[in-house]
């Protein structure tokens, strides 16, 4: 069992969604550039962020999961032409709840291009070191009942 | 239920960082697994037979293939199991080469524990995939080509040469494009227009071309097969039935030799009623409504001498831009590049100082048809000594990264008109390293050289300053003594159109970091676009030379031939889909859907297949969760992230 009580020492899981045609193209230019940035994010492929119901991101929250990623193509270059402006007001939306159980800090939305794998290895590092200043998600004991 | 998992060493990229026995080991101990495998490369034929040969044996019903991005293999692994007699859509894959060995390379026991979250996240929505159908939708046997330049001809003659009905787009009132501008070509010293103008001529006859000159895009529906095109033809002003290119409006336009002269790189002047060039096709007049004197104030004299001009009766100052709908089933974008502008850049005087000009205004000097009739001169006076500047806007971390890939060739081509025009002339020419790869680049390079021009090398970082003194430019260059040059060359780097946002928005295809049009896979589908049916020819990709621009047009121009000859394609499966019991036909998807492919049909929501592009923003709008993702279905979703989550590191 690893010590959990060193910040340091703790791993937090991230569950990441990211659309097919933007954001997981450029996690695979990041693989293919070997950029790199912690092991920490587990992805889950979906054709456009549009797809993300907010109850997924409650889901990986209440299920245990230290933060949630949800990466789509920049605002304007949408595939499915507009459905990342969609996605961009659920999780605004969204975000009023989680602001009530202090959990808006571990939710991330991020808009990262095809070409951008430099960025998608920036963007994972950096909520990789946020969520581990913030510890493990407090919900997660009550909820392990 | 039997799944099978595959775990890929991919040589030593993925076993490199990942025990991957470890993994294929663990994925025994995952629900409904029935076997589990590693392999040295699962796509190899030895790697699909191993497969195959399982689901024949072992009655797999599911498999799972952990190994590279499905945007790589998917398509290879789906052929696979179905050859096999699985159901092509029963098949998952865990992306642990791209997501996961390669990035994270020094942490082999996190990655190896990754992919063995990746892998039961994949199982866990596998044993909830059901077989899907293929359907196969008809393919409208036409072809769009957007841009008339190079590219673009040699894309549109080649569809319709293999008989397919082409439509060509220009947005400007002639073809021939960039290509038309120079005058000769490097490094064989053709005569540009002398090989182009023919193939202009070729689009004008060919019977299965449609040319839309000054005309734009303005809207893009449907999908691979079955796109609807709506194009914007812009007011002539003149009617192209009845203009006979005799060009007597032009001599009787009060503008005349008044309009700065764009072809001409504004370096001449022409009418307000114009042809781009003497060799345009349509050789049909166009009236420039930001000049023309009648256009803009409803009054040219008593009348507009143009219309007195004309013994066709052919301009209208009434016309109007007209909206027009095509139906094609593929589409080729070829709409080529603009150059840097070099004013951008204070220290050069682009702009300032009379003698620096740019490489295309040089060309258009030199240019037989230009505006000095092909005699290099620089306020009245042919130059003594010409100094060439290369990487103006090119190999700069501040501004454009990438190289040109023309410039070193086109300045050398430069130096040698002015050595073959000016005998006596001084040529400089201050290059950052000379990149002669193509075919007779070396050779030519070696030949300007031999020709007396001089090279000068200057590091990238260092400072380059042009100052003007009289009717002369000192070029002060770090590390070299000044020149006192007569003439100073700028070549401009090759960037991505100046309207391409407006062009982005239409299109709905990404642009890499360097602003052009990024293709799907940089190696092995250098012409595809991440929208199927949508193909990429020319410098709309990246910088290219004429041969290189014209090899990558007849490749698009056969990708787009493709479904077009098959008549028929797959359409993907997975379309959203309605359970009826939970519909309450509040209607909010049939709202959200960005391609109208839901209907409410007596109270229930009903999907057309044909139309779905499987987004599945429906699917996350709708409040009971009654319409679904083929593929990506709530329950497959959650019981991904559930299965993530079950255990901690």
């Amino acid at each position: 069992m690893i010590e959990m009580d060193d910040k340091s020492d703790f791993e937090p899981k991230i569950i990441g969604f990211l659309c097919n045609w933007c954001s997981y193209a450029g996690a695979d230019l990041a693989g293919v550039s070997r950029f790199q940035y912690p092991a920490n994010v587990r992805v889950i492929r979906v054709m456009c962020s549009s797809r993300i119901d907010p109850q997924f991101v409650l889901k990986a929250l209440t299920e245990g999961a230290d933060g949630v990623l949800i990466a789509g193509c920049h605002p304007g270059d949408c595939h499915y032409i507009e459905g990342n402006y969609r996605t961009r007001r659920r999780i605004a939306a969204l975000d009023k709840i989680l602001e009530k159980y202090g959990l808006s800090d571990r939710v991330f939305l991020e808009w990262v291009s095809a070409s951008e794998g430099k960025r998608f290895a920036e963007v994972v590092t950096d909520i990789t070191n946020k969520l581990k200043e913030l510890g493990p998600n407090p919900h997660k004991a009550r909820w392990e009942i | 239920m039997k799944i099978g998992v595959y775990v890929c060493e991919c040589g030593t990229n993925i076993s490199g960082t990942v025990d991957v026995a470890d993994v294929a080991e663990y994925a025994k101990s995952l629900p409904n697994v029935a076997v589990s495998k590693y392999y040295k490369y699962m796509c190899s034929d030895p790697g699909q037979l191993l497969i195959k040969d399982d689901i024949k044996e072992l009655g797999l019903t599911h498999v799972v293939v952990a190994s590279c991005s499905p945007r790589m293999h998917e398509p290879t692994f789906r052929t696979v199991v179905e050859e096999a007699g699985m159901n092509a859509y029963c098949f998952e894959m865990a992306n642990i080469r791209e997501h996961c060995s390669w990035a994270h390379m020094h942490e082999k026991f996190k990655a190896t524990e990754k992919a063995k979250d990746l892998v039961k996240m994949s199982v866990a929505k596998a044993a909830l995939l059901e077989p899907l159908e293929k359907k196969q939708v008809p393919v409208t046997p036409a072809a769009l080509v957007i841009g008339g330049g190079i590219a673009g001809i040699q894309t549109a003659l080649e569809i319709a040469e293999s008989g397919f009905k082409t439509y060509l787009v220009e947005s400007t009132p002639s073809i021939g494009g960039r290509m038309a501008q120079l005058d000769k070509t490097f490094p064989t010293m053709d005569c540009s227009a002398c090989i182009l103008t023919p193939k202009m001529v070729d689009v004008a006859r060919h019977p299965n071309i449609e040319l839309l000159t000054y005309s734009e895009v303005t809207g893009i529906d449907g999908y691979i097969g079955n796109f609807t095109v709506t194009v914007k033809k812009k007011a002539r002003y003149v009617d192209i039935e009845k203009c006979v290119g005799c060009g007597l409006c032009a001599e009787a336009c009060r503008l005349k030799d008044r309009v700065d002269d764009e072809f001409n790189e504004n370096l001449g002047k022409r009418s307000a009623i114009y042809v781009p060039f003497p060799q345009a096709v349509p050789l049909k007049y166009t009236i420039d409504p930001e000049k023309c004197i009648f256009l803009k104030t409803g009054k040219c004299g008593d009348s507009p001498p143009c219309v007195g001009a004309c013994a066709a009766d052919a301009i209208n100052h009434q016309q109007e831009d007209e909206i027009i709908e095509l139906d094609v089933g593929t589409i080729v974008v070829a709409t080529g590049f603009d150059l840097y502008d070099p004013s951008q850049k204070p220290e050069y005087g682009y702009g300032k100082i009379k003698n620096v000009i740019t490489g295309m205004e040089f060309e258009r000097l030199v240019s037989a048809s230009g505006p000095t009739e092909g005699h290099i001169e620089i306020n009245g006076k042919e130059p003594e000594k010409v100094v060439f500047i290369q990487c103006v806007g090119s190999r700069d971390k501040e501004g454009n990264e990438y190289c040109s890939r023309v410039c070193c060739m086109y300045t050398a081509k430069h130096a040698h008109l002015v050595r073959d025009k000016i005998p006596g002339a001084e040529v400089i020419v201050y290059n950052t390293d000379v990149r002669a790869y193509g075919k007779g680049f070396e050779e030519f390079y070696v030949r300007v050289m031999d020709e007396g021009v001089k090279y000068l090398r200057r590091e990238l970082d260092d400072q380059i300053e042009v100052v003007e003194n009289g009717d002369k430019a000192i070029v002060k260059a770090e590390g070299h003594p000044d020149i006192e040059a007569d003439l100073v060359v700028l070549a401009t780097a090759i960037e991505q159109k100046k309207d391409i946002a407006d062009i982005s928005k239409v299109l709905k295809i990404s642009r890499g970091a360097d602003n052009f049009f990024l293709e799907i896979h940089p190696k092995l589908r250098p012409m595809d676009t991440a929208t199927s049916g949508i193909f990429l020819g020319g410098c709309c990709q990246g910088p290219k030379d004429i041969p290189d621009t014209v090899a990558q047009a007849s490749g698009a121009a056969a990708k787009a031939t493709i479904p077009l000859a098959q008549g028929k394609i797959d359409l993907d499966p997975q379309t959203s889909f309605v359970i009826e019991n939970n519909c309450a036909g509040c209607g909010l998807c049939v709202e959200a859907c960005p391609y109208s492919a839901i209907e409410l049909m007596d109270g229930k929501a009903e999907v057309n297949e044909a139309l779905c592009r499987g987004c599945g923003l429906c699917s996350a709008t709708c409040r009971s969760g009654a319409i679904q993702l083929k593929g990506l279905t709530d329950h497959q979703l959650i019981s991904m992230i559930k299965s993530s989550l079950s255990e901690v590191f």
